[in-house]
């Protein structure tokens, strides 16, 4: 069994209004020194290896269903869970 | 002429859009299941407004994958119209029927009002009704309604004259004011405002019978022609 966590956030040139929302609220609170806040999707997936790589299809995964590729970019990092 | 309106789960203005083509339009038309897979009786298909499943991950992003959406991209392959109003122009995108995206309002606030739009080109089977450049008012009522597009998409937007509809005061944050495209075939429109809601005098507009009546000339002319 592998574990793949997802992080999706947007790409540089898309506006981020929940992100500098957070921001603002930080800024209320005093948190002053926050430069920026950027707030993306995170994922969890727990799956087995399939016809391909794990690597391989959880990068199909995420350019078909987890990231919308017009304004969104993706990372994710693949380990093998203890059985 | 024959409608199709795809109810997926969370859509919420599909009676709106039968009301708008049955009462007013005398227009035949069917609310569909999601599950459905087979449109090929239908002259139209109309994907509504709502929170199609959600709009978990993102607005449209589950419904792409709905097996209705099989039905409507062979129905749109086939080159009869399909429209897609609010979600439903969230879905054409996520779909790729339709490029680029919709991404939340610049002010990170859910915008419902009158908007006033342009008609920026009326050679289309969706807007043939109206005259040049005409203005409508038309109600918007989205969070996520701010189109995004690169500079080469919108480039050729342009230059194939995509731009259906422009708001005149852009609520939210649309590149170039963009309210509404069409496909590069003319075959596939998708707005974010809701002609559905504005096609009696008593809700205020009926800005939005234009496009219904559009459509149903061009039927006429197809099937006279």
């Amino acid at each position: 069994m592998y574990l793949a966590k997802v992080y999706v956030t947007y790409k540089e040139s898309i506006l981020d209004p929940k992100g500098e929302a957070v921001h603002d609220a930080l800024h209320r609170l005093g948190y002053t020194n926050v430069d920026s806040v950027e707030l993306g999707k995170y994922f969890e997936i727990k799956l087995t290896a399939g016809k391909k790589t794990v690597e391989a299809e959880v990068d199909e995964m995420c350019d078909r269903l987890l990231a919308n590729v017009n304004m969104e970019s993706y990372r994710y990092e693949i380990t093998e869970m203890e059985a | 002429m024959k409608f199709a309106v795809p109810v997926f789960p969370g859509s919420n203005c599909d009676h709106d859009m039968v009301n708008a083509l049955r009462d007013i339009l005398q227009a035949d038309a069917d609310l569909v299941p999601a599950t459905t897979t087979d449109l090929t009786s239908y002259d139209a298909v109309i994907l509504p407004g709502g929170f199609s499943y959600g709009d978990y991950l993102r607005s449209g992003a589950i419904a792409r994958f709905a097996p209705v959406m099989t039905a409507v991209k062979a129905f749109a392959a086939s080159g009869k119209p399909v429209m897609g109003i609010c979600n439903g122009f969230q879905i054409l995108t996520e779909a790729g029927l339709l490029p680029g995206a919709l991404q939340a309002n610049r002010s990170a606030q859910f915008i419902c009002e009158t908007s006033e739009l342009i008609v920026r080109n009326v050679e289309t089977q969706f807007t043939s009704d109206y005259a040049t450049e005409a203005h409508l008012q038309l109600p918007i009522a989205h969070g996520e309604g701010n189109y995004y597009c690169d500079e080469a998409t919108l480039a050729e937007l342009q230059a194939n004259n995509q731009i259906v509809f422009e708001y005149v005061t852009n609520p939210n944050g649309s590149v170039a004011n963009i309210a509404g495209i069409i496909n590069r075939q003319g075959n596939v429109l998708g707005m974010m405002p809701h002609p559905e809601r504005a096609v009696e005098a008593i809700l205020g507009s009926t800005d939005g019978l234009g496009i219904f009546k559009s459509l149903l000339a061009h039927r006429e002319e197809v099937t006279h022609a």
